[in-house]
């Protein structure tokens, strides 16, 4: 059942007027009035500080929890989205947690294939093969038979980012790439990122929409196209980079720590 | 009435006692834990009509990933258990005989063994037991898995790739632990009725194996068999229904796993009485 891939420059997630909740305590607001429209190949950076609400932002968008007020459109249809029978619209989107949420029971290759299996109904044997491509694309094949709790916690984002793909998905969702890790890790994301924004083999070459969340907005100086910014229970949207260095300095000085005015 | 009868039975202080007004902060904290039982039934209920209507609708849906789960809950809740089971079987035999043989002896009613058998241990000590035995080593084991799957995002992490978390990680457990209870009664009182004639044999009780079997087979209805299945069934399922409802449908931090875990083991106990009770009035009144 393949849905047809979007329209460049057609509205993929489209909020409006809307208050956002807290995940663990559903009753808390954390940003309202948020207008915000995303478009098919965008490359987006949502930044905010600790505690500003970027991880609930991102689950909010990624179907997980329901937006308290207002609209939220992703490709046209409401969200969030729980019914089978509009199911193949929420799978065009693909979630990437902070810390991986991997199963700890399966090993990394069972994550990865858990989403292919439960929604193509495959067999173990069946699924393996696009299972270990998609390992062997994003370097995890010496990982694919340990559980996550024996292997590194940096890794399990990049177990996460490898299940997300697995069902080639239109628009990729990811909590925080860069935190925690040291530059190669770093340095690995930031490549992997802008090779999929532009078209990567494994997902035949289609460009992704990329929504990103961040604490740090310097390392995607290059890289991303658009820039907002998760402040005071507001989302503002800043536009490109040229903006973001525009922008009042108190919007986004905490998030260019190293940038010093000379 | 009621108070006539207190006064004309009990002292003087304790008249006085019995008129005190409830105090304020008791009859809240007994408001209080009213209101929360009224609420765990509530969720308990929807929950388990939730756990059906998924058991139907998707009854067919991603088989190669749910059935093996099924087969997985069924080893853990049923042929894992076995070994302990014959232990206990032998151990019931024991009990039930070693205490009746000699009554009935002394009185002349040995044909009554079967009988006796028939009652304590088919009707109601083999599912009670078993299922007390399956929630303390599966149940409790439920409620710590999913309430850590819980605390740590799992089920955030399954909702998120549009995989029903009642589909994948409720609906295997209570296939499981429904046929698990179920046979392993079977396996319990069957080993609890050889195990009887056995004890019964040592103590050189006059009892053929032909006579034992007639006894049985005598006081065995048609009705015990489906009644036996409904309840170790219904017991299966109330297990499986309240540990994952405690461990899953509320969202929990890691330090209140063990609180979520004593919670689903107390009305586990309430909720497998209640049907046993219930049961007991079917019996007794067919």
């Amino acid at each position: 059942m393949k849905t047809p891939p979007a329209d460049t420059n057609s509205a993929v997630i489209r909020m409006e007027a809307v208050t956002l909740g807290s995940l663990q305590d559903p009753g808390v607001v954390v940003a309202d009035q948020i207008d915000w429209r995303v478009n098919s190949g965008d490359f987006w950076v949502v930044a905010g500080l600790q505690g500003s609400g970027k991880s609930d932002f991102l689950m909010m968008t990624g179907g997980v929890s329901a937006p308290l007020a207002g609209s939220y459109r992703l490709f046209d249809e409401e969200m969030p989205i729980f019914e089978d029978r509009r199911l193949s619209q929420r799978l065009r989107l693909g979630l990437v947690f902070d810390g991986g949420q991997l199963l700890n029971r399966l090993t990394v290759a069972e994550n990865v294939a858990l989403p292919l299996r439960y929604h193509h109904n495959l067999s173990a044997a069946a699924a393996r093969p696009e299972v270990m491509r998609l390992l062997e694309a994003l370097e995890l094949e010496p990982w694919a038979d340990s559980t996550p709790g024996a292997i590194g916690r940096i890794w399990h984002r990049r177990v996460g980012l490898a299940r997300a793909l697995a069902l080639k998905p239109e628009v990729l969702l990811i909590d925080n790439p860069l935190g925690g890790l040291d530059l190669r890790q770093a340095s690995w994301w930031l490549s992997f990122l802008r090779q999929v924004s532009c078209g990567h083999p494994i997902l035949d070459g289609r460009p992704l929409t990329l929504v990103i969340t961040t604490a740090d907005l310097r390392p995607w100086e290059n890289l991303a196209r658009q820039f907002a910014v998760l402040r005071d229970r507001r989302l503002v949207v800043l536009g490109s980079w040229q903006q973001v260095q525009s922008a009042q300095a108190g919007l986004v000085q905490e998030l260019l720590p190293l940038q010093r005015s000379d | 009435m009621e108070d006539r009868n207190v006064g004309a039975t009990v002292s003087l202080p304790a008249r006085v006692l019995w008129r005190l007004p409830l105090p304020y902060a008791l009859s809240r904290q007994v408001g209080r834990k009213l209101f929360l039982f009224l609420l765990t039934v509530q969720g308990l209920g929807a929950f388990a009509l939730i756990t059906i209507g998924v058991m139907v609708t998707k009854g067919r849906a991603s088989r190669r990933v749910i059935w093996p789960l099924v087969f997985h809950e069924v080893s853990r809740a049923g042929l894992r258990l076995l070994p302990m089971f014959l232990f206990i079987a032998a151990a019931l035999g024991l009990l039930v005989i070693g205490q009746s043989v000699s009554w009935l002896t002394r009185v002349g009613a040995i044909n009554y063994l079967g009988t006796i058998m028939v009652i304590v241990v088919v009707r109601e000590l083999g599912p009670l037991v078993t299922a007390l035995l399956v929630l303390a080593r599966i149940g409790t084991a439920n409620v710590v898995e999913l309430g850590t799957s819980r605390a740590m995002g799992e089920v955030e992490a399954l909702e998120a790739l549009g995989i029903d978390p009642v589909h994948y990680l409720v609906v295997p457990r209570v296939i499981g632990l429904a046929l698990g209870v179920f046979s392993l009664t079977v396996y319990l009182i069957l080993g609890a009725l050889i195990s009887g004639y056995l004890w019964a044999f040592i103590q050189d009780v006059a009892l053929r194996p032909a006579d034992y079997l007639r006894q049985l087979a005598g006081a065995l209805r048609g009705l015990d068999f489906a009644l036996l299945a409904l309840k170790t069934l219904a017991f299966g399922f109330i297990i499986a229904v309240v540990t994952c409802y405690h461990g899953l449908a509320q969202p929990l931090r890691l330090e209140e796993v063990p609180h979520a875990t004593v919670r689903a083991v107390a009305q586990s106990v309430i909720g497998c009485v209640l049907v046993d009770a219930l049961f007991i009035i079917i019996y007794l009144s067919s």
